[in-house]
């Protein structure tokens, strides 16, 4: 096999890795309209933590696309 | 066509100023970006605090908004005794979140797309942070990587696990505000070729890219605040110890 195939084949093998962090991305916002619908008062207080939460998990997608971006272009 | 990783690259604008252990230090486009965050920034909160009138103008009000935003930010985080550390958060906020929003600008160069500044940034807040702890409670700071009321046998497990989820805090504050930067801004890169390479058709993308470009904006501002609030957090995590 030719060695830039592999290097094709790894960078789409590092963005599985996304699928982890959709998973988690969507119970995040789950989570959230269940305690909102549970408790609509809450809103103010799980506000601003929710973006926390977000970031958190939506980073871990990042990594694995920089580690998909090093292995095409580094 | 150009690569989407093109507009990441450093260019000199000036001839080397000066060497420091091989490498050539010139003003580059990062630099001149950064500078212009400082000067921005410094000048406009400048002229919202210098008056200080009864009924605040618009300058005014944003230089309020961004004070109490990040009063409150410590105050819900950090607790008692972050107060003192109010300037150097504020200023962190401050130059994070013009850096995000310069580089949204047309032909803007965003250096915290560069992991060399993030990471920077993050490792100063991390050795700060380990010291302000280390001085404050002295011996007692590592009683923050055994969590309270846990079973004693289960130290051989629980201490590296601490140990390495604290240790790795620079990596990923610094990579997560880095790997924004650069995936957001690919991503309007290679949407952008598609609005050139379809043509007549290209406005479909070309709508996406505006929704895109808001989404991105939306991001600048939140990582920004990810990058103050979980500073803040290790921050009352050095302070009061869990």
């Amino acid at each position: 096999m030719d060695a830039s195939a592999a290097k094709f084949i790894g960078a789409g093998l590092a963005a599985i890795g996304m699928i982890g962090a959709g998973i988690g991305v969507g119970n995040v916002w789950a989570s959230y309209i269940t305690a909102l619908s549970r408790n609509p008062a809450s809103k103010a207080e799980i506000g601003a933590n929710i973006w926390i939460g977000f970031a958190v998990t939506e980073a871990i997608a990042l990594f694995a696309l920089i580690v998909a971006l090093i292995a095409l272009f580094a | 066509m150009a690569s989407p990783l093109e507009q990441f690259a450093i260019q000199d604008y000036t001839a080397p100023l000066f060497t420091i252990g091989g490498h050539h230090i010139a003003v580059t486009n990062s630099a001149v970006f950064m500078m212009g965050a400082v000067v921005l920034s410094s000048g406009l909160l400048m002229a919202g605090a210098g008056k200080g009138a009864m009924i605040p103008g618009r300058i005014q009000a944003m230089a309020e908004l961004f004070y109490e935003f990040i009063a409150n930010m410590i105050r819900d985080n950090v607790g008692s005794g972050g107060k003192k550390f109010f300037p150097f958060i504020f200023s962190l906020f401050i130059f994070t979140l013009f850096g995000n929003i310069l580089g949204m600008l047309p032909y803007g160069y965003t250096f915290t797309s560069q992991i060399a500044v993030t990471f920077f940034m993050a490792m100063v807040v991390f050795l700060g942070v380990t010291l302000i702890g280390l001085f404050k409670h002295g011996l007692h700071f590592f009683s923050l990587f055994f969590p309270h009321g846990a079973p004693l046998f289960t130290a051989p497990i629980l201490i590296p696990i601490e140990l390495v989820s604290y240790l790795s805090r620079p990596i990923s504050l610094s990579v997560r505000l880095f790997a924004n930067m650069t995936v957001g801004h690919v991503l309007l890169k290679v949407l952008a070729g598609f609005v050139v390479a379809l043509g007549i058709f290209g406005v479909v993308p070309l709508v996406v890219l505006i929704a895109i470009t808001a989404l991105e904006l939306l991001v600048a501002l939140l990582q920004a605040y990810i990058f103050t609030i979980l500073c803040c957090i290790y921050l009352n995590d050095a302070l009061h110890l869990h």
